[in-house]
């Protein structure tokens, strides 16, 4: 409770110096009869100087403290644990973690007691040390500001300028997340490749990890595990095809009915309608699709004398293909209604049929953008999991007949993933390999689409 | 003021516009029409000829109807939300707006210019065989070629583009964009041509251009031409119609309607005080 005290108050320094900062600025003005700035900038300006360097500590020592106690804790391990063969850092901190959160078995050694005892202590001191600090550089920093405070300080400048740099240093943050996620992949991927040749891992034409296990343990079953993704990229793409085979068709026509034939009220209904799809849980998607797509096309594949998998690719990617609908039909048709109407209303003075303007003015007007759309549509086929997870199978069948039940990459990574793994062996780093491609192949054709819908944009200016 | 015009046939017209309504020998006659635009009156009960191979210019204030009524023609209003017309309106003898028609050829019949120049994002050959290929009008692609190059020479563009007739046509410059719209819309052989400001978005160059080129495409086809310009209007046009506030308020010939105009209204628009 004391702490969030702390924290109402170091809220409200900078409040108060806000408001000081008016007060002054208004005198100023009075007795001056003139100021740089709106009086409210002066306020904002001595509210950021009170603000901005407390909570960069604030966070700083936030952040920084756990690293510090890690290193510190090192005296308080003995050195027989230390120089044990199986001696592992992280697993000590956790053990000790686990003591201060209460959350262990049976009697603990008496160094993980001490050393829990410590950090308990450490974090208390730090607590109270980051609130002292950031609190005294709350009111240091707004009396630094204060203190600048005359009727020539260009304060509505210096405020815009620290916005622009909080904005940037937003978006900076986003991308450092996005690198951070990249990175973490690829270093793991590194040590997967380590093991697995890349080329076997890339050309390979069987993927049977599950037996990596059995291999190691030494029973005589070596070379039977392998990693060749081939099947599991193929599984992938013969499902976004199939699911592309129903996206594009129904998606594209029902833009295109939307945008040039529908009245304003019917769109106003469909339109939101069918957005709706896309607002419907993919693990939705994932039961229709084992509990009612696949049994149906097996049943009706038997009328017609087919065989039909119960988990076909068929299955996963029909259901896919309608998640991906609202991608394709809304993206398109904002494409169609960003075609001028001066364009449209050519068409029709030169006595074209409101077919032939959509056919041959509109659609080739509005194809790159389509196209866009399309490879947008594509890449969140490829990127799917819940479906698949839940309908696609999990066989690594080298096949290009929908019939069959295929396997995907992200399938795949799920069930490498799910539940307790070891992180050194080749089989749970093969999913970072994995999801490595994947990216890499969804990077490429998101620049693929992001160039075409430019060169789109250029196309009337 | 409410004065009896009496045309050729003796049918009686009611109407307040000052100047002669009727032509000799009219391609379209317009009578008592109305336009609304939901329940906002944009056009208000005008009648106007106009004859074949002439050129008359629609003049007036902002929203004073002129590019409505010349919408009127091709029903190009029919696109519009809400937007309806009353009155009658022939083209040789046949009802433009009876139920019966079908748009498609009346609209091949008369071509439009608009405000902004307006080329489709196709090739400047695809442009202007656009609507030759909608309408059938070539059955060989040598007819077709030819079509093109004699609209691209009617426009007097061909000379600029016959070497790159498969580049973009929303390459060109503004001008020339424009005269590939007219080339587009003389490729289909109408019979009248409506302009909506063709010049409004040019440069006085590409103007003087344009004007040409109307001048010439004035002994083939009745040119109907709005335009902000009263210049322009005196420079191209032999008849002149002033709108006001969704009303024809004077009509006559352009030397006339320029130098001695009857109407008061008519004449402080002319002389700058209205507009």
């Amino acid at each position: 409770m004391i702490t969030f005290y702390l924290f109402l108050v170091l809220l409200l320094i900078p409040t108060i110096w806000f408001f000081y900062g008016n007060k002054t600025a208004q005198k100023i003005k009075l007795k001056n009869g003139k100021l740089h700035s709106l009086i409210h900038y002066y306020g904002l300006f001595v509210l950021l100087y009170s603000l901005l360097p407390s909570i960069f500590v604030y966070i700083i020592i936030l952040v920084g403290d756990d690293i510090l106690f890690s290193y510190l804790i090192n005296d308080y391990i003995p050195e027989k644990i230390k120089n044990s063969s199986d001696y592992n850092k992280v697993i000590v901190m956790t053990q000790i973690q686990n003591i201060l959160d209460g959350i262990y078995f049976g009697e603990q050694p008496d160094w993980v007691k001490l050393a829990s005892e410590k950090i308990e202590h450490w974090s208390n001191l730090s607590l109270l040390v980051n609130y002292s600090l950031t609190i005294s550089i709350s009111i240091i920093g707004g009396f630094l500001g204060f203190r600048r405070i005359n009727p020539d300080l260009r304060s509505r400048n210096s405020v815009e300028t620290i916005i622009i740099y909080v904005l940037g240093f937003s978006s900076l943050l986003a991308i450092l997340t996005t690198v951070g996620i990249v990175f973490s992949v690829i270093f793991e991927s590194l040590r997967f490749f380590a093991i697995i040749p890349a080329s076997e891992f890339l050309f390979g034409l069987t993927w049977n990890p599950q037996f990596e296990g059995a291999e190691r343990a030494g029973s005589g079953q070596e070379g039977l595990a392998s990693y060749g993704s081939v099947p599991l990229f193929v599984g992938t793409f013969l499902i976004s095809f199939v699911a592309l085979c129903i996206a594009v068709p129904i998606g594209l026509y029902s833009a295109i009915y939307l945008s040039e034939y529908a009245s304003k009220k019917e769109r106003s209904i469909f339109k939101p309608l069918l957005e709706i799809l896309a607002g419907i849980p993919t693990v939705v998607y994932g039961f229709f699709a084992a509990l009612t797509v696949a049994p149906m096309l097996r049943s009706g594949g038997t009328l017609i004398g087919l065989d039909v998998a119960s988990e076909s690719a068929l299955a996963a990617g029909f259901v896919m293909g309608i998640m991906i609908i609202p991608f394709v039909s809304s993206l398109s048709d904002d494409v169609i209604n960003a075609v001028p109407q001066s364009i449209r209303d050519a068409g029709y003075a030169l006595g074209s049929t409101k077919n032939e303007v959509v056919l041959q003015v509109i659609l080739p007007a509005a194809l790159p953008g389509i196209i866009g759309s399309i490879i947008l549509a594509v890449s969140r086929a490829i990127g799917e999991t819940m479906i698949v997870v839940m309908a696609a199978g999990l066989a690594a069948n080298l096949s290009f007949n929908p019939l069959d039940a295929v396997t995907t990459v992200t399938a795949q990574i799920v069930t490498i993933l799910v539940g307790d793994q070891e992180f050194e062996s080749a089989k749970t780093l093969s999913a970072f390999a994995l999801a490595l491609t994947l990216i890499v192949i969804t990077l490429i054709l998101n620049f693929y689409a992001l160039h075409i819908v430019k060169k789109y944009r250029e196309q009337y200016e | 003021m409410v004065i009896m015009n009496y045309n050729n046939n003796n049918m009686d017209i009611e109407t307040k516009t000052i100047g002669n309504i009727f032509t000799e020998n009219p391609k379209i006659t317009s009578r008592n029409v109305n336009v609304f635009y939901h329940d906002k009156q944009a056009i208000n009960n005008v009648s106007l000829d106009i004859s074949s191979k002439e050129i008359i210019s629609l003049i007036g204030p902002s929203g004073c109807g002129k590019s409505t009524f010349l919408r009127c023609f091709n029903r190009m209003n029919d696109t519009i939300d809400g937007c309806k017309v009353e009155g009658n309106i022939v083209l040789d003898d046949q009802d433009i707006y009876h139920p019966s028609v079908d748009v498609v050829p009346l609209r091949a019949k008369i071509g439009m210019v608009f405000q902004k120049p307006n080329p489709f994002p196709k090739s400047i050959y695809d442009n202007v065989a656009y609507g030759p290929k909608i309408h059938g009008l070539a059955s060989t692609k040598d007819e077709l070629d030819s079509i093109v190059e004699l609209s691209l020479k009617n426009a007097g563009l061909w000379n600029e583009v016959k070497d790159r007739l498969q580049s973009p046509g929303t390459g060109l410059s503004g001008g020339q964009q424009q005269r590939l719209c007219i080339a587009r819309a003389i490729a289909v052989s109408p019979e009248i041509i409506l302009m909506d400001e063709p010049c409004s978005a040019l440069d006085p160059i590409a103007t003087a251009k344009i004007e040409e080129l109307i001048h010439q495409l004035g002994k083939n086809y009745s040119i109907v031409i709005v335009t902000h310009s009263m210049q322009q209007a005196a420079r191209v046009s032999q008849r002149t119609a002033y709108f006001h506030l969704g009303e024809l308020i004077e009509v006559g010939l352009t030397k006339q309607i320029f130098t001695t105009p009857q109407d008061k209204q008519t004449e402080a628009y002319i002389s700058g005080r209205i507009g």
